[in-house]
């Protein structure tokens, strides 16, 4: 049983090639087995790139149409107008967003460490940005890619800071147009535009770092707290229709005509007028909150262990998390030594993720094309597209709906069709550390194919859970 | 007679006949319909149903002030309009079968969305104080509860959580699966506490749906309306529609939302036919929006927002406000809408005239610590 917790409720489900003696070492192992930046999405263009199509293509089309720019400061961007975006969308951007669907997929099927890349994903949804809005779609697995990947081994800290520098960020929650209202830019742009007036501060990216990122909605801070920081972030932009020195056109940039000047107060601590490094040092405290190491303490407890998470567990991970200066393989630790984590029966309903995985796992499939990236939409879990910055819940109470298992039988029942798996009675020992329920091993053995056995072990209720 | 419940015991244990839906609905003991419409992300009342008539209003919203004198509008009275997507809205106002609510909210005064959704789904008098969903304790205080609820969407939203079973049903583009494999998942989860019952719901909602269209508030309106229309169906649903939040380039997205929202209610009426008559729908969403624009052409999170009713039993043709004002001086913290209407307050009182439920006790039931009272005379008599 231990082996079965291991794969399903730390990894990604089993495969049926699985070789894992001792399953608390192969967890250890994982911290040195992953790869950052593997084939798959060493492949894919980088964000700058992908923004950097983005803003060719708008210059493109404001040439073709001979667009006269609006009057507009430096540094502020004009507006792109809707068409531009929607065709951006339907010739480039929704290809980006399926080849990267694609690398995330490809990558869970054959990853050599399935519980780091399980973390991963955790980090990206915690992280969330969402494809629904159509300025992220083209960027939205480079968020994961480039700011979570190479942080999920290392400290809060960093992974926070890039996170909310990243270009997709920066476009989810409208920082990169939000302009300081005493910034030089702000200034120049009232005198050339009077009726632009108003053009400034907008404080969704600093409200969710706060309410999401980091304290949590409890966090014990204030709306001025959110100004503030939405103050301190001006600054961080894209560069986009008009290139700023070297910097190329597509990338993240702090310019420092449109921050807000002067000192801030967050949280009850000032922060001197220090440019780029002051927000920073906002995120770098922010980080290593006590609120912030409960908060996410909670939220790694209730995705390893159960839906309401054990309190003691809770405080012991907030206590390493604290103790080790947010050091993330720290709290890891934590759960794979924690006997909670370790109990049966399986408490957790997979979510529709997490079962297209480990089926797409179980069949054995290797590599993903764009049909797999269709199946997670269809079962209810579009990649990227959590439809908010709170990212996808993490209870059943999110996923057991009738609807949602109708869609797994049916995705099964393709599955099953489309990949022979030559014996279901065999795969399914492998399948669940060889406790298989005497209800399952029936219907399985009494399916009335191959196919229609291979979708019964997929549905089993064994296999709904991790 | 065998109760709805042991019907479904009954058939997760291999009699699939017994799960289709037409033998298994005895006839319902109300014909009253209601559909909440869940509009996330914070719905801007002040572009949606425009206090034109404020003198405070052009000067806040600036470019996003919405010129009525020109035709941008419909205007209701001498004070409000409806923005100008929302044509077939206006025409059920005329035809006194719609009206909004204006400068509503919840009990909650904070921003976050979260726990701004969390109380208006569960009615609590805080957020996360309640486990389970209104709609839920509504459907518990109607005969037949177990066969009355559907939610359209692929899992069930908070609102409709709790101890009532409630059917959960969005359009797929799957292939249907077998009807030989859906009796064997039933024998293969009979034993399975959470599974039965859900499976119990998916293959009767399957037996009801006809449609296989893509998604969106139309489609699932439309959806709706077949499960409601029906002599044997759903007397309750829920709609949930997200992408509210415009803190930036609102005159665009707002206009396309409120499009969808307008067909959305168009296709409710279209399809329930004669039990339009006995139908509200009620959409509401969980806090307003700043006054003023932000500095990047949306609005930021505020809080009173306007709520739109709908539907042959609502006494239309009005808009119902204690209407705070726009100056300065009259918003919440120096810069949202004032409330003056507790969403609570609208929603039990209309919901109990509707049902035929004592206010007082439908208010206690659906919103348990928050002192309200139920407000009258949204219903026909």
């Amino acid at each position: 049983m231990r082996r079965a917790i291991a794969v399903n409720r730390f990894g990604l489900g089993s495969r049926p090639d699985d070789r894992i003696d001792d399953p608390r070492r192969w967890l250890l192992g994982q911290f040195d087995a992953f790869e950052p930046r593997p084939a798959p999405i060493a492949a894919l263009a980088d964000a700058t790139t992908n923004m950097a199509r983005y803003f060719d293509f708008v210059a493109a089309r404001r040439q073709a149409r001979a667009m006269q720019d609006a009057v507009t400061a430096p540094g502020v961007e004009p507006e792109v107008d809707a068409e531009t975006v929607h065709d951006f969308v339907r010739d480039h951007a929704r290809h980006i967003y399926a080849d990267q669907a694609v690398a995330r997929i490809t990558q869970s099927l054959t990853a050599p460490a399935p519980f780091v890349e399980r973390l991963v994903h955790f980090w990206a949804n915690h992280f969330a940005v969402s494809i629904d809005r159509f300025s992220t779609l083209g960027i939205a697995g480079n968020l994961e890619f480039e700011a979570v990947r190479p942080h999920v081994l290392g400290r809060f800290s960093d992974m926070l800071l890039a996170v909310e520098r990243h270009a997709a960020m920066l476009m989810y929650l409208d920082q990169f147009r939000s302009i300081g209202p005493a910034s030089a830019a702000a200034r120049r742009l009232a005198e050339l535009r009077p009726e632009a007036r108003g053009r400034g501060l907008n404080e969704n990216l600093a409200r969710e770092v706060l309410e999401l990122h980091t304290l949590g909605v409890d966090g014990g801070y204030t709306q001025a707290d959110v100004q503030e920081l939405a103050r301190a972030l001006t600054g961080w932009t894209i560069v986009g229709q008009r290139p700023v020195g070297d910097a190329p056109r597509g990338s993240v940039l702090f310019r420092p005509l449109l921050h807000e000047p002067g000192e801030r107060l967050l949280l009850g601590r000032r922060y001197a007028a220090t440019g780029e490094a002051q927000s920073r040092a906002m995120l770098a405290d922010l980080a290593l909150h006590p609120a912030t190491a409960r908060h996410l303490a909670t939220k790694l407890a209730r995705h390893f262990v159960a839906d309401d998470p054990p309190k003691p567990l809770v405080d012991r991970l907030a206590a390493a998390y604290s103790g080790s200066g947010g050091d993330l393989p720290t709290l890891y630790r934590v759960l794979i030594e924690a006997p909670e984590a370790w109990a049966t029966p399986l408490a957790k309903f997979k979510s529709p993720w997490d079962w297209s995985i480990s089926a797409l796992r179980g069949v054995g499939l290797r590599s993903a094309d764009r049909r797999a990236v269709r199946m997670v939409g269809e079962v209810g879990q579009p990649v990227w597209r959590p439809g908010s910055p709170a990212g996808w819940g993490d209870t059943a109470a999110t996923w057991a709906g009738s609807d949602a298992l109708m869609r797994r039988v049916e995705a099964a029942q393709q599955l099953a069709a489309l990949i022979p798996v030559a014996d279901a009675r065999a795969l399914a020992p492998l399948l669940f550390g060889g406790s298989v329920s005497p209800s399952t091993a029936a219907a399985i053995a009494g399916a009335e194919s191959p196919a229609q056995a291979t979708a019964l072990l997929l549905v089993a209720p064994e296999f709904q859970r991790r | 007679m065998p109760t709805r419940r042991s019907l479904i015991v009954g058939a997760g244990a291999g009699a699939l006949a017994s799960l289709m839906p037409t033998l298994a609905l005895a006839a319902p003991a109300t014909e009253r319909r209601f559909v909440f419409i869940l509009l996330r992300g914070g719905m801007d009342g002040l572009n949606t149903v425009i206090p034109y008539a404020d003198p405070a209003y052009a000067a806040a919203r600036r470019q996003l002030a919405i010129d009525v004198g020109e035709g941008g509008g419909h205007k209701l009275d001498g004070q409000f309009a409806l923005h100008p997507s929302l044509a077939r809205t206006a025409a059920l106002y005329g035809q006194g079968e719609a009206m909004a609510v204006h400068a509503v909210a919840t009990p909650y005064r904070d921003r976050s969305h979260f726990d701004a959704q969390n109380l208006l789904e569960t009615g609590g008098a805080r957020p996360h104080l309640v486990r389970d969903g209104w709609l839920n304790r509504l459907l518990a205080l109607l005969p037949d509860a177990g066969t009355r609820g559907v939610a359209l969407s692929p899992a069930l939203p908070l609102v409709a959580q709790g101890i009532v079973p409630v059917t959960t049903h969005a359009p797929s583009a799957l292939p249907g699966a077998s009807a030989d494999l859906i009796a064997r998942v039933g024998r293969l989860y009979a034993d399975d506490a959470l599974l039965q019952p859900l499976w119990a719901k998916a293959v009767e909602a399957r037996g009801l749906d006809g449609s296989g269209a893509a998604a969106g508030l139309p489609v699932l309106a439309k959806l709706a309306a077949g499960f409601l229309a029906r002599a044997d169906g759903a007397r309750v649903a829920v709609i949930e529609s997200d992408g509210w939040d415009t803190h930036a380039q609102q005159l665009i997205r707002h206009g396309i939302h409120l499009s969808h929202l307008d067909a959305a209610l168009g296709a409710l009426k279209d399809g329930l036919g004669a039990a339009w008559a006995d139908t509200l729908v009620i959409a509401a969403t969980e806090f307003g929006r700043t006054v003023a624009v932000n500095g990047t052409g949306g609005t930021d999170h505020g809080t009173a927002s306007a709520v739109l009713l709908a539907g042959g039993a609502v006494r239309g043709g009005r808009v119902v406000a204690d209407w705070p004002g726009l100056a300065p001086a009259a918003l919440h913290e120096g810069r949202d809408l004032r409330p003056t209407t507790d969403l609570y307050a609208l929603l039990a009182g209309a919901l109990a005239d509707h049902l035929a439920l004592d206010r007082e006790a439908a208010g206690r039931a659906l919103f348990p610590g928050a002192s309200i009272r139920p407000i009258e005379g949204l219903i026909r008599s």
